[in-house]
């Protein structure tokens, strides 16, 4: 199809633009290596006291902390993806441009941090991936099928967490200074997908809810996948249902905004 | 313009479009008042294929709500619009295949990119087969002076570059008219010349129909026969650029010299001094009237070294319409 080709040369596109900064990559890859240890030596200190705490031994909980430094740039879990570039194109009025091409914006944006996000996948999150292996023993699968499985978990995840970030962005349609719905996304994405904690340890009701919303899809899912601790096809439905839904959102969150707001600057 | 019962060769055209909009204003803590913003002003007309008009009119005219509409990005609140025999806002995509859109002031080049990368996704976007791509590719580089551009990633480029760049991105694909909105802001005279030039040919040579929108009256001078003016969201001119003169009540200005410091010339009117400084005295008189009798007249009576006589400048033409728009807006 023709569309495909465009979309899969915008997301090449936006691979190499990513590629492009070379000296960011390398402080990233130490920035996610630093705040791995960091997390390591804490969670080790936590699960001294309280071993098996959310049903993980220590091994795994090891193993979930490299999970979230491969993942949280590649995902945007909290933020640093396309949505900054969204937001500022909406404020000064240059999505015009991205509004009279022969494109859908939802597709475009999403094919673009596709791109920016398999990037990321290869320069910032195996790296720091790898230095932990080396440095702790680490839960890892055996079988390559579990590996896929995580794979197509975590492609899962970067749909729901691409959902999530586009309605962020599209609020800047309505709001002229979005740094307080930004902050907030930051925020909520780093908690609830699981950043501080995996999602298993919250007891109680808090734990049920969290565990519910679309941000435990982003990484708590694909880690449990990893480390077995989910059925696999199970966690799919739950990512594939969110992504439907926050997808369909931003889709009629679209077309409100290009529908009724004026396009800034004249 | 003249039209045949809708058999004519018009390929845009408005008839009575509006656009308002509705802004919120805060005029509280949590009040908002709600006020209708009429941008664009039953506005009609209608440009033939081949075509080049030029669109001027001051900051927040309504031009570029204009332009937003013909590509369809923003709906009209009333009347009919057509492009192509198409209704933009409606088949917004399938138009897109056949108009080209040049933002002066925003880019639609990958800024942190080659410029040729740009242009391959153009190439996908606008599924053009691949031959073509090539030639207009081909044609488009040597034309705009390109070669050595297209290896640079645009954030590198000049504002005169990038220009370039962007008007060749918006015709790959062959349009079959080109939206123009400020293409030479900012540009230096010799990138200005060159942006004109390219477009000169463009039309000439293509029958691309181009709609230009622009606040200097010489890209409107070098190439448009054609001018609209609008204001407040309404059309106050459409016809030759010459024709400006007389619904602008424009004047020409006298310029004397005379020997020695003097009061100011008692000139029969209308002819009348504006300014005085020293020996020289400037007269304003109405552009369609001829400067001999005044001339004679002074030689007569006053003592004359030198004289010149300056031509009505189209931008306070333009100013004055302006001015007398607003002042019938008030009264």
């Amino acid at each position: 199809m023709g569309s495909g080709r465009l979309y899969a040369a915008v997301a090449a596109g936006g691979f190499r633009r990513y590629a492009t900064y070379r000296a960011a990559m390398l402080a990233g890859i130490f920035t996610n290596t630093v705040f791995g240890l960091i997390l390591v030596y804490t969670y080790l200190a936590l699960w001294d006291e309280r071993p098996h705490l959310g049903g993980y031994d220590q091994a795994q909980a090891i193993t979930y902390v490299w999970i979230g430094q491969a993942l949280f740039k590649t995902l945007g879990i909290s933020g640093g993806g396309f949505e900054d570039e969204l937001m500022e194109r909406i404020r000064t009025g240059d999505v015009a441009v991205d509004l009279y091409r022969p494109a859908d914006l939802q597709l475009w944006w999403m094919a673009a941090d596709g791109g920016r996000a398999l990037f990321e996948l290869f320069a910032r999150g195996v790296p720091p991936f790898v230095i932990g292996a080396l440095l702790f023993p680490l839960a890892l699968p055996g079988d390559v099928m579990a590996w896929l499985a995580f794979l197509l978990a975590v492609a899962l995840a970067w749909v729901v967490g691409f959902a999530l970030r586009y309605l962020v962005a599209l609020s800047a349609f309505w709001l002229v200074d979005g740094t307080g719905v930004v902050q907030m996304s930051w925020f909520v994405g780093w908690f609830c997908s699981g950043m501080m904690l995996p999602l298993n340890v919250f007891p109680g009701v808090f734990g049920d809810i969290v565990r519910m919303l679309p941000w435990s899809s982003v990484l708590q899912a694909p880690a449990d996948v990893l480390l077995g601790e989910a059925d696999p096809l199970g966690t799919y439905a739950f990512q594939a249902a969110w992504a439907v839904a926050l997808l369909a959102a931003g889709r009629l969150l679209q077309s409100m905004a290009t529908r009724r707001v004026v396009v800034q600057g004249g | 313009m003249d039209r045949v019962d809708g058999v004519d060769d018009a390929f845009i055209e408005l008839d009575g479009v509006e656009k308002v909009f509705e802004v919120r204003r805060k005029t509280g803590f949590l009040k908002r008042e709600r006020r209708q913003v009429r941008a664009v002003d039953s506005i009609s007309f209608r440009v033939e294929r081949g075509e080049m008009v030029g669109y001027i009119g001051p900051n927040g005219a309504g031009k570029s709500t204009t332009i937003k509409m013909l590509t369809g990005i923003l709906t009209p609140s009333a009347g009919r619009l057509r492009v192509a025999g198409i209704d933009p806002s409606r088949e917004r995509t399938r138009l897109a295949h056949r108009i080209g859109v040049v933002f002066g002031q925003r880019t639609t080049l990958w800024w942190d990119l080659p410029l040729v990368d740009s242009y391959r996704l153009m190439h996908r976007m606008y599924r053009i087969p691949d031959a073509r791509y090539r030639e207009n590719l081909d044609r488009l580089v040597e034309l705009l002076d390109l070669a050595d551009l297209l290896d640079v990633p645009v954030r590198q480029l000049s504002l005169g570059q990038r220009m370039r760049g962007d008007i060749a991105a918006a015709l790959l694909h062959d349009p079959e008219v080109l939206y123009l909105d400020e293409p030479t802001i900012g540009l230096d005279v010799v990138s200005k010349a060159r942006v004109r030039e390219f477009l000169r040919e463009l039309n000439a040579e293509r029958r691309t129909t181009v709609l230009l929108t622009t606040h200097d009256l010489q890209d409107i001078e070098q190439l448009c026969k054609r001018v609209m003016v609008i204001d407040h969201g309404r059309l106050m001119y459409d016809g030759p650029l010459a024709g400006l003169h007389e619904a602008g009540e424009s004047e020409r200005t006298l310029v004397v010299d005379l020997e020695r410091e003097l009061p100011p010339i008692e000139a029969p009117a209308p002819a009348r001094v504006v300014r005085v400084e020293g020996p020289r005295q400037w007269l304003a008189f109405p552009a369609a009237e001829s400067a001999a009798p005044l001339v004679a007249r002074i030689a007569a009576e006053y003592p004359l070294v030198d004289l010149s006589v300056r031509e009505p400048d189209i931008e306070a033409v333009i100013a004055k319409m302006y001015a007398e728009q607003a002042g019938r807006a008030v009264s």
